[in-house]
């Protein structure tokens, strides 16, 4: 591991603009804030991340969960993951985000990850992970062995020809087909970015994975109110039956009336560069019967611009038959 | 039991032979792992013992087992290797040294984690506790002592992390179920494979509480 700074900011502002000195934002930063460690420390000891400085914030006034006025809940960026999956208004009116931060990682792991780390985790491609291979995700223009190497985990939407790497997060599969608001501190002030919007596809810049600049820090992630009746359910396969990263997951949330659907949300996990909203399958659900052939329509929409890999194009079929199965179960829940 | 514990201290263990032999052997490679401050009863002494080889330490207070300690560190130093190499407290095991396999597995403020993925300096003021921090072979927490009973190893290397999991476990939301124990437990991998008996053990301490 390369020897840094470590620094416990008092406050946010003390935070923000250290880490403004840095010449990229967080992720492969040469200042990053460190939650959980999960994440960061694993990679610091592989020389994958190597920050001069670190900044911890863990004691910045961040690790509340509060329900806002106008119904939304607000969740600090320093809330553990067990913490939020185990509260009771998310059990009750977000099960999603519950079931999905509950079949990721192990029971420790969950008690030291923070909400903002997750939203920063990063790409488990053996690729990135070992500095002896080219990566353009650690450095742009290495190239990418993995296109013509060891693929069988990794994306099969929203690659690139530069970066094909998988988002390893369960907890944001989720957040995406809730709509979730990212809040973030910066330089410049507050704002707010939609879920949506926070995780960039690689294209041609794979180092870049948010729309963070540099000092920007995530305050909260806010939650929009909850649907009343609506059905949620996480399914995740994956290669064990727990502790292991998703192969194909799905995040569902429905609402239905006599029999019809509503309203759909869909998220897809471990197939994607990012956390994989599906508008596609959103559009397919809508207004239509809850029945096998929607629902399996609603899967080959959102699969439709798949690009699979030398060993991956089973997931293809996987990521439908994982959709179309939570949208049968969620429907009969 | 009484016959091991005898027979422990007629012999010398694994680990007292080897650091006997390590400090005959290699002494420049042991002074590494003296304890900084510990236990030294004079802080200058321990930075000149230390030369070099701590520069950049910092001070930090480290609460572990009910006693404050004193250290200076490494700003690198993971709470699993200060826990074992400066306050020299080893029931504390290294398994994969990157979060995959549970051996390390201590509680800070009563909740598990994985020491391993942990700075020593972001728990300055948090209360540590470790395997030996649970019990004494005279008076052993329940769980060690169903670990005994119901034979929840082989090799012994997972068992702390094992047992300090198990320990948490009991304190977190957990279905009365074999299948939800094995859910919980799945960050404390057991290469020998007495995943059974140690599921047994947990549900002994579980159904007696």
């Amino acid at each position: 591991m390369h020897t840094f700074e470590f620094l416990r900011p008092n406050d946010p502002a003390a935070a923000i603009s250290a880490a403004a000195q840095s010449k990229t934002a967080q992720q492969g930063a040469d200042v990053r804030f460190m939650g959980g460690g999960t994440t960061l420390i694993d990679l610091m000891k592989l020389n994958v991340e190597t920050p001069n400085r670190v900044l911890d914030i863990n004691r910045l006034p961040f690790d509340k969960i509060e329900v806002a006025a106008d119904g939304a809940l607000k969740i600090g960026a320093t809330v553990r993951n067990s913490d939020l999956a185990y509260h009771e208004k998310v059990q009750r009116d977000y099960s999603v985000l519950s079931q999905a931060i509950l079949q990721g990682a192990s029971a420790q792991i969950r008690n030291m990850a923070t909400v903002s780390g997750n939203l920063l985790q990063r790409t488990r491609c053996v690729y990135f992970r070992d500095t002896a291979m080219p990566c353009n995700k650690r450095e742009p223009g290495a190239g990418c062995p993995a296109i013509t190497g060891h693929n069988r985990t990794l994306a099969i939407l929203g690659a690139s020809e530069h970066c094909i790497a998988t988002n390893p997060s369960d907890m944001c599969v989720a957040m995406a087909a809730l709509e979730a608001t990212v809040h973030i501190q910066g330089p410049k002030g507050p704002r707010a970015v939609a879920f949506n919007d926070f995780h960039l596809v690689p294209g041609n810049t794979p180092q870049r994975e948010t729309v963070l600049e540099p000092g920007d820090l995530i305050t909260h992630v806010t939650l929009p109110p909850p649907i009343n009746g609506s059905k949620h359910l996480y399914l995740k396969l994956r290669d064990r039956a727990s502790y292991e990263f998703a192969l194909s997951s799905a995040a569902v949330v429905l609402t239905m009336a006599s029999g019809k659907i509503t309203q759909a949300r869909i998220a897809l996990g471990g197939v994607g560069t990012k956390p994989w909203r599906s508008p596609e399958a959103e559009a397919a659900l809508k207004d239509q019967p809850g029945n096998d052939a929607t629902y399996r329509q609603a899967a080959e929409a959102a699969l439709r611009g798949a690009k699979p890999q030398s060993e991956n194009g089973f997931k293809v079929e996987l990521a439908k038959r994982c959709l179309t199965h939570a949208l049968r179960t969620a429907a009969a829940s | 039991m009484s016959d091991k514990q005898q027979s422990n201290k007629q012999n010398p263990t694994r680990r007292e032979f080897l650091s006997t032999t390590g400090t005959t052997a290699a002494a420049g490679l042991i002074a590494t792992y003296v304890p900084l401050s510990a236990n030294a009863a004079e802080e200058g002494e321990t930075t000149e013992a230390m030369g070099p080889l701590i520069e950049g330490a910092v001070p930090i207070t480290l609460r572990i087992n009910g006693k404050d300690r004193q250290l200076r560190i490494d700003p690198r130093t993971t709470l699993l290797d200060c826990i074992r190499e400066t306050v020299l407290l080893t029931g504390t095991k290294k398994g994969c040294d990157h979060g995959q396999c549970g051996a390390c597995t201590v509680h800070v403020n009563g909740k598990r984690v994985l020491s391993c993925l942990n700075l020593a300096l972001m728990h300055d003021g948090h209360e540590i506790t470790t395997i030996e921090g649970l019990g004494t072979p005279e008076t052993l927490h329940p769980m060690q002592k169903a670990f005994l009973d119901c034979d929840g190893y082989q090799c012994g290397y997972c068992t702390s992390g094992q047992i300090m999991s198990a320990v948490a476990l009991l304190k977190e939301p957990c279905g009365p179920d074999d299948a939800s124990v094995k859910e919980l437990m799945s960050g404390n991998i057991c290469r020998c494979g007495a995943y059974p008996n140690i599921v047994a053990a947990i549900q002994q301490v579980r159904k007696s509480a």
